[in-house]
C-alpha cells in the first residue's frame, strides 16, 4: 500500500470509529438513481437556490435596506443630486460603485427568474406524469408550498431597490391587501406602519427576504430531499422497471459527477446570462415616489398572470354598511390565486377520490396514457397563459400594433372559452397518440422502404418493433385499473354522481393490443 | 443523389432547412426594402410663402379640414394651431394621414421642408399660434440639467411614453411613440402643441428651460450606453422573463438532455 492510501486510510478509520460513518456511506452511497433529462429539473431550481443563496449574501454587504431620504451624489450622473432612498441610492452604488456588484446583481435575479421557471417546469413533469401519487402527495405538497413561497420570495427581492416598478408593484400590493372585506384596511396599515409608503416597509420586507424565507425554502427543500431519498425516485416505465425496482445508475461516483458538474452548468448559464443581457436597470427606472408611474409597468413573470387576471377584471364594487368592497380586485387578487392554488396542492386527493385508486406508485404515466388528467393540466397552463398574456398587454399592443382594448376582451372572453377547447383537443390528441402506439405495435415501424410486387401493387415495408419497445407501449395499466369501478353505494347523490362521472373520464382509453389482436393478423401481414 | 436523400432523413436537416429558409427570406426583404423608392417630384412657389402654402394646403389638406382650414367632421379645424403644429405634423410624416385610423401614424414626410415651411406660415398666418422651433435654436445642452429632466419626464411623460422613453399603449389602439431618436425640436414642438391624445405642455405648467431639461436628459437617455450587457429594448420585465424562459431554461434543459443522454 502507498503512504497516501494508508494516510486516507487511517483518516477514513479516525473519523468512523467516531461516528459510525462507514456503514451509513457504504448503503447510500451506492443508492441508484434513474436517468432522464426531466429528472433534472427540480435540480436546476437547487442550484438556481444555491446560486441566490450566494449572490444574495453578497448583496447583503452594500444593500442598506433603509426608506430614509438621501440625496443621491455618486458616479451614475444622471440621477445626480436627486433626492431618493438610501435602498435606492445603495442599490445604485452596488451596481456603478463596487467591483462585480451589477454582475452580482444581475446573477441574482436571473437566478430567481430560472429558480422560478425551473420550479414550474419541475411541476409540470410531476403533474403530467403522474408522480404525485401514492404516496408522494405530501411531496407535492411541499412542492405546491415552495412555489407559492418562491412568488412572495421572488417579489419582496423586486419591492427592495426601491425604484420606480418597485414602489409600483408595492402599491398594487397595498390594493390588494386593502380590497380584503372589513379588515384590509388595517391590515394594510399594519404592514406599511401607517400610510403608504412609509419607512417601515422595505425594512421588514428585507428581513423576510433575507431571513424568514430563505431559513424556510432550506427546511423545506431538506424535507423535499429527504421524501424523495427516503420513498426513491420514481422512474419511466420500460423493460426491466417495475413498481418494486429502481433501475438507473449508483449515486456514486456517476450521479455525485453528473449532479456536480450540472451545478457549474446553471451557475455557468445563469452567469452567461448576468453577464451578457441587463436586467432590471434600476438607474433608467428612476427612484420611486408615488406621484410617478411608467407604461408598460410590469412584475416579473411569476407574477405575470395575478396581474393580467387583475388587468382582465371589470369594474365591480358594491357599497354596504359604510365599507366598500372592490370586486375588481377582491376576486383576481385573492379569490381566484385561492381556488388555483388550492385546487393545485389537493390534486391528489382529488384525483385518488374519484379514481378509488389507493395503490402505491413508483412508475411514471406516459402523459398520453392518462389523457384526463393530461388534459386537466394543459387547460390550466392555457388559462394562465391567457392571464400572462394579458398581463402584458400593453407591451403587446406597442410592439405587434394591436389594441389594449381588444387584448383585454380577448383575455375576458378567452379565459371562458379557450381552456374548454384545450381540453377537448388535448384529450383528442393523447388518446389519437394512444392509437398510434396500438398501430406500432401491431404493424411495426414505417420504414418509408416502398416495394412493388410481381403484380404490381406498390407496398411500404413496416419494420416490426424490438419486445422491449413494445413492452414499454404497452406496459401501462388498463382503464379497470386506471380508474377502479366504484362501488355503487359511492355514486349516489350529485356529489357521487360528479365522481361517477370523473372516474369514467379518467378511464377513457384505446385498448391496447392483445395476443388475439396479433394471432389474428397473421403472419403474412404487411 | 444518395448522399441528398439520406441527408434528408437525418434528424438535422428539418432545423437546418427551416434556418437557410428563414434566411434566405430575410436576405430577400431586406435587399427589397432597402432598394430607393419613388421621389416626390419638387414643387416651384412663384408667389410668397403664404400664397405658396395655401396652394399646398388647398390642394393637399382641404378636403378634410376645409377650404379656410375651419375644420370639418372629420379634422380639426387648424386657425391658431400655430406653425410649430404644422411643422410637427407634417414634418414627421403624420399629416396628410394615409388613413383614418386610430391616429396618425409617423412615416416619410410627403411635403419637402420647403412645402412643411410654406404650410406652416400659411396656417401661422391664420391666427397667431405656438412657433415652430429649430434644432439649432434649442440650446438644451447649455441651458437643460438632466437630473431634473429625468425628473420632469418621470413625473409628466413617463406614465404614456414609459420610464425610458420607449413608449406605451393608450386606449383602443392609440399608443404614445417611442422618442427614441426623435430629434430635439419635435419633442419641443410636441410639448408646446399638445398633438393627437398628448397634452399640451405650455410654458406656465412647464417651462421652458425646464422643457430643454427634459431634451437633454432625452437625448442623453439616448446615447447612453446599455450598462450591464443587451438592454431588451427597455421596456421592462416582458423581455426579461421571455429570456429567462426561452434562453435561460432552454439552455439548462437542453445541458440535461445532453448529460442524460452520455449515460447511455
Amino acid at each position: 500500500m502507498k503512504p497516501t492510501q494508508k494516510a486516507a486510510g487511517a483518516a477514513a478509520n479516525y473519523v468512523d470509529e467516531r461516528t459510525g460513518a462507514a456503514k451509513w456511506l457504504k448503503k447510500n452511497l451506492t443508492k441508484v438513481f434513474p436517468d432522464h433529462w426531466s429528472f433534472m429539473l427540480g435540480e436546476i431550481a437547487l442550484y438556481s437556490f444555491i446560486i441566490l443563496l450566494l449572490t444574495g449574501t453578497f448583496l447583503t454587504f452594500w444593500f442598506d435596506p433603509s426608506q430614509r431620504e438621501v440625496i443621491y451624489n455618486g458616479s451614475y450622473l444622471p440621477l445626480n443630486g436627486l433626492h431618493m432612498s438610501a435602498a435606492y441610492d445603495s442599490t445604485l452604488r452596488l451596481s456603478f460603485d463596487v467591483r462585480g456588484g451589477l454582475l452580482m446583481r444581475q446573477i441574482h435575479h436571473w437566478s430567481a427568474l430560472i429558480f422560478m421557471s425551473a420550479i414550474v417546469a419541475h411541476l409540470f413533469r410531476v403533474f403530467f406524469t403522474g408522480a404525485f401519487r401514492k404516496p408522494r402527495e405530501f411531496n407535492w405538497l411541499i412542492g405546491v408550498g415552495l412555489l407559492t413561497f418562491g412568488i412572495v420570495e421572488g417579489f419582496l427581492g423586486y419591492s427592495l431597490p426601491d425604484d420606480l416598478l418597485s414602489g409600483t408593484g408595492i402599491r398594487i400590493a397595498e390594493a390588494i391587501l386593502q380590497a380584503i372585506p372589513v379588515v384590509g384596511s388595517y391590515l394594510s396599515f399594519f404592514a406599511f406602519g401607517g400610510a403608504f409608503p412609509g419607512t417601515a416597509f422595505i425594512p421588514r420586507i428585507f428581513i423576510v427576504h433575507v431571513l424568514l424565507l430563505p431559513g424556510l425554502f432550506l427546511a423545506l427543500i431538506t424535507i423535499h430531499l429527504m421524501l424523495v431519498w427516503y420513498q426513491k425516485h420514481t422512474q419511466y416505465p420500460g423493460p426491466g422497471r417495475t413498481e418494486k425496482n429502481v433501475v438507473g445508475y449508483p449515486l456514486m461516483p456517476v450521479y455525485m459527477a453528473k449532479a456536480g458538474g450540472f451545478f457549474f452548468v446553471v451557475f455557468g448559464v445563469t452567469a452567461f446570462l448576468g453577464a451578457v443581457a441587463s436586467i432590471n436597470p434600476i438607474w433608467l427606472v428612476g427612484p420611486y415616489t408615488p406621484g410617478q408611474i411608467s407604461a408598460g409597468s410590469q412584475p416579473d413573470w411569476y407574477m405575470g398572470w395575478l396581474d393580467g387576471l387583475v388587468r382582465a377584471a371589470p369594474p365591480l364594487e358594491t357599497h354596504a354598511f359604510g365599507h366598500t368592497i372592490s370586486w375588481n380586485i377582491l376576486i383576481p387578487g385573492l379569490i381566484l390565486p385561492g381556488i388555483l392554488f388550492t385546487g393545485m396542492a389537493l390534486y391528489p386527493f382529488i384525483e385518488s377520490w374519484f379514481t378509488g385508486d389507493k395503490r402505491e406508485h413508483h412508475l411514471l404515466d406516459r402523459p398520453r396514457n392518462a389523457p384526463n388528467r393530461t388534459a386537466l393540466g394543459v387547460t390550466s397552463i392555457v388559462f394562465i397563459l391567457i392571464t400572462i398574456v394579458n398581463g402584458g398587454n400593453d407591451i403587446i399592443a406597442t410592439h405587434f400594433h394591436l389594441t389594449i382594448n381588444g387584448i383585454m376582451w380577448f383575455t375576458r372572453v378567452g379565459l371562458f372559452v379557450i381552456p374548454p377547447i384545450a381540453f377537448v383537443v388535448t384529450k383528442r390528441v393523447c388518446l389519437s397518440l394512444q392509437r398510434s402506439d396500438r398501430d406500432l405495435v401491431l404493424h411495426g415501424r414505417e420504414t418509408g422502404r416502398l416495394v412493388m410486387m410481381p403484380n404490381g401493387e406498390m407496398l411500404e415495408v413496416h419494420e416490426p418493433l424490438s419486445d422491449a419497445k413494445k413492452w414499454t407501449l404497452t406496459q401501462h395499466q388498463r382503464p379497470e385499473a386506471l380508474a377502479a369501478p366504484l362501488p355503487a353505494s359511492a355514486t349516489v347523490g350529485l356529489k357521487g354522481k360528479l365522481r361517477a362521472r370523473m372516474n369514467r373520464a379518467h378511464a377513457t382509453q384505446i385498448p391496447a393490443p392483445t395476443l388475439t389482436d396479433l394471432k389474428e393478423l397473421g403472419e403474412g401481414h404487411h | 443523389m444518395k448522399r441528398i436523400s439520406s441527408f434528408r432523413r437525418t434528424r438535422i436537416a428539418g432545423p437546418i432547412l427551416v434556418v437557410a429558409a428563414l434566411f434566405t427570406i430575410g436576405t430577400a426583404f431586406g435587399v427589397a426594402s432597402a432598394l430607393p423608392g419613388a421621389q416626390t417630384p419638387m414643387t416651384t412657389g412663384t408667389s410668397t410663402l403664404v400664397s405658396q402654402g395655401k396652394a399646398i394646403f388647398l390642394r393637399g389638406c382641404s378636403s378634410c379640414h376645409g377650404l379656410h382650414a375651419e375644420g370639418g367632421s372629420i379634422a380639426p379645424s387648424l386657425i391658431g394651431v400655430g406653425s410649430a403644429a404644422v411643422d410637427f405634423q407634417v414634418g414627421t410624416g403624420r399629416m396628410p394621414m394615409a388613413d383614418m385610423s386610430q391616429q396618425a401614424m409617423q412615416k416619410k414626410p410627403l411635403y419637402n421642408p420647403q412645402e412643411t415651411a410654406a404650410l406652416a406660415a400659411y396656417v401661422a398666418s391664420l391666427a397667431p399660434g405656438p412657433s415652430s422651433v429649430t434644432n439649432e435654436s434649442l440650446a438644451y445642452e447649455r441651458d437643460g440639467n438632466s437630473a431634473l429632466g429625468g425628473q420632469l419626464f418621470r413625473t409628466n411623460c413617463a406614465m404614456c411614453h414609459n420610464f425610458a422613453g420607449q413608449g406605451g399603449a393608450l386606449t383602443n389602439g392609440k399608443y404614445a411613440p417611442s422618442l427614441m431618436g426623435v430629434t430635439p425640436k419635435i419633442i419641443y414642438e410636441a410639448m408646446i402643441t399638445g398633438p393627437q391624445s398628448m397634452p399640451k405642455f405650455t410654458d406656465a405648467t412647464i417651462t421652458p428651460q425646464q422643457k430643454l431639461s427634459i431634451i437633454k436628459w432625452l437625448q442623453a437617455a439616448n446615447h447612453e450606453q446599455n450598462q450591464g450587457g443587451a438592454s431588451l429594448g427597455r421596456v421592462g420585465p416582458v423581455t426579461e422573463g421571455l429570456l429567462g424562459w426561452v434562453l435561460g431554461l432552454g439552455l439548462l434543459i437542453g445541458a440535461a438532455v445532453w448529460l442524460a443522454m452520455k449515460a447511455k
